[in-house]
């Protein structure tokens, strides 16, 4: 299995550990990822609103990347990535016109978006391409005991539409059958589709910082052990804000947040260090010695 | 088919006694919706408990409730799409508004949210002999904005009115799109003003939850981010709001990639040093955690293509 992959610039920036962590569980998967090298942000929604015209052509030049390289499915590893592109591509896809206007933009690089890209988030294609059954098949560190709390993060989701709910009806709960798969128990509480508070995290941070201490509230509230999360921006604002909410509150919450990749990674045998999870703001020690991850 | 529901009741004489999940079951034909099958319960096996509706038809706006923790409107919900295999359905009352009775949700709040945009036209100059003339085309991005029902399922939803009750929320901000985009309103720049206070458009988190769940296509965080274009192109652009778009969209220009401390700086300007040292994303913390804030600014790195993307950005950019 050959992917186009599209790290996205959090895991290049405030969360190297996801992308470490990711190729180490897609080398032990036998994934393939062939990174499209060059390709700009996706626009996270807020070049967006700058005007769509922008932000599509930003991404259908990466789209256009990855066919160049003879591929047809992009691999993203962050839900805000995946809801921009997924979005895009369906604006691009529904209006030849639209599409046509927007090539002539990448002309001067000699590219040219035909349409034929997919784009799949890493839990996507754990569930759809791999498929749990074979993902059984690697866990040697089974997470027995383990209960971790999934966050899935808006853009994953939402716009239903563009994000796949009616041809895949169940990704809202792929987390927690990718949870059971690796032998946890997947914890439910009130917050598991909504926002972190990473988009106002700079204009709002009250606000911001009040989901934060309610997400992780609620997670341990419900048993969690840890949070579980396919979106870097999710990570960067319920880990690293993580303090900071807790001091809003006036609670101490300590509640690990992992990478997906993380998560998958623990259950395959991998270690810590190849996992960077010693990296995070909020300590995993206790976690990762429950979990019996070597150092 | 059978219909298992599950209904949140609250009695406002028994308030101390909080609110309870009441279980009904009953034998509904197949095409009926959630509303239909609430108000059977109604008329045959329980008169006492109390929900809002009208039309019938989505029309009025009247029946928003939760279903299975989603805001819906129950007469555009069949029992079939939410309980195909005869599950239990979750009806609770709409979230984030104080609950009257049962399912019936006070609509003060909601109101007061669309009276503060005030919504209705406010033209300028000499009034016309006749109507006020606009062309076809000027009004063509009225139109999403205008299909509003006032139901409240965005105000249920909204993860920011979660948190905060001051923020204006997603249909109040639909509605003041809609005067502000009219070219028969003469405040525009008020308006504008006005949106680009506290609590207005910018507090806005595009979780795309109101998008998801209007009834009526009105995608109210679109009109958000509407109307913060708008805002920029006035050219109110000394908010944190704005500041966090032109200093993304710079960066990005720049290197073709976000910089996230870069962004930090920018919008909460350089000179506020307490804030600034206590971001996460600059913090002493993380620098020790291998996180690389160091190759922000102007050490910034650009990656290979980052040309092309400026060329990009240089044509396209307002
Ligand atoms: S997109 Fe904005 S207005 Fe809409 S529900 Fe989310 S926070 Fe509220
Ligand atoms: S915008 Fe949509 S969900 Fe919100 S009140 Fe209007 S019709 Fe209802
Ligand atoms: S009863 Fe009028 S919208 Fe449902």
């Amino acid at each position: 299995m050959k992917y186009a992959f599209y790290p996205g610039c959090v895991s290049r920036g405030g969360t190297p550990e996801l992308y470490d962590s990711t190729i180490a569980v897609a080398n032990k998967l036998g994934i393939e990822l062939e990174e499209i090298v060059g390709a700009a942000c996706t626009g996270a929604g807020v070049l967006q609103e700058k005007g769509l015209k922008l932000g599509d052509t930003l991404n259908a030049r990466t789209f256009a990347m990855a066919e160049r390289m003879g591929l047809t499915t992009i691999m993203t590893i962050c839900s805000t990535c995946q809801g921009v592109m997924s979005q895009a591509n369906k604006r691009l896809l529904a209006d030849s016109d639209y599409l046509a206007e927007i090539n002539e933009e990448l002309k001067p690089e000699g590219l040219e978006y035909t349409g034929r890209i997919v784009i799949k988030h890493f839990a996507w294609v754990l569930v759809e391409e791999i498929g749990l059954d074979t993902l059984k098949t690697f866990v040697t560190n089974p997470l027995e005991d383990m209960k971790i709390a999934p966050f899935y993060g808006c853009y994953i989701l939402r716009p239903s539409d563009a994000l796949g709910a009616d041809e895949n009806p169940g990704r809202n709960e792929y987390l927690e059958r990718i949870i059971e798969a690796l032998s946890g128990e997947a914890v439910n509480f009130p917050g598991r589709l909504q926002c972190c508070g990473f988009p106002i995290m700079l204009i709002n941070e009250k606000n911001s910082m009040e989901m934060v201490g309610r997400h992780t509230h609620n997670a341990k509230a419900a048993g969690a052990d840890a949070m579980v999360t396919p979106c870097p921006l999710c990570h960067l604002n319920l880990d690293g804000q993580q303090p900071k909410a807790q001091a809003q509150r006036g609670e101490k919450i300590g509640m690990p947040i992992l990478h997906l990749p993380q998560l998958v990674g623990m259950a395959m045998g991998l270690t810590q260090k190849e996992l960077g999870l010693g990296r995070h703001i909020v300590s995993t020690k206790n976690l990762l010695s429950k979990a019996s991850v070597r150092a | 088919m059978q219909a298992n529901l599950q209904v949140r009741r609250y009695d406002p004489e028994l308030s101390e006694q909080g609110s309870h999940l009441q279980e009904y079951h009953l034998e509904v034909p197949d095409h009926f919706t959630v509303l239909d099958t609430l108000m059977k319960v109604r008329e045959e096996d329980d008169p006492s408990l109390a929900l809002r509706c009208s039309c019938r038809a989505s029309i009025c706006g009247s029946c928003a409730m939760t279903v299975n923790g989603r805001a819906s409107l129950v007469c555009k919900t069949r029992l079939s799409e939410v309980s195909p295999n005869g599950e239990t359905v979750l009806v609770e009352p709409m979230n984030n508004q104080r609950v009257v009775k049962d399912l019936v949700i006070d609509l003060q709040f909601f109101w007061g949210k669309v009276r503060a945009v005030e919504p209705y036209l406010k033209p300028r100059g000499e009034e016309p002999e006749g109507e006020y003339i606009a062309s076809n085309e000027s009004m063509l991005n009225l139109l999403t904005p205008m299909g509003c029902i006032m139901c409240g399922a965005c105000v249920s939803a909204c993860t920011v009115l979660e948190v905060d009750k001051n923020f204006l929320g997603p249909a109040a901000l639909a509605k003041a799109y809609r005067f502000v985009a009219d070219p028969r309103d003469g405040e525009t720049q008020q308006r504008l003003e006005a949106l680009n206070d506290e609590s207005g458009a910018w507090d806005c988190t595009r979780c795309y939850m109101c998008v998801d769940v209007c009834p009526k296509g009105v995608a109210p965080m679109e009109r958000i981010m509407d109307i913060r274009e708008l805002i920029m192109e006035a050219g109110m652009t000394n908010t944190p709001g704005a500041r966090h778009v032109e200093s993304f969209a710079r960066t990005v220009a720049h290197s073709g990639r976000l910089d996230e401390p870069m962004l930090a700086i920018d919008t909460w300007g350089r000179t506020n040093v307490v804030k600034l040292m206590g971001n996460a994303m600059l913090g002493f913390r993380t620098l020790r955690r291998g996180k690389l804030p160091l190759r922000s600014g102007p050490f910034h790195q650009k990656q290979p293509g980052a040309d092309a993307v400026g060329r990009i950005f240089k044509r396209l950019s307002k």
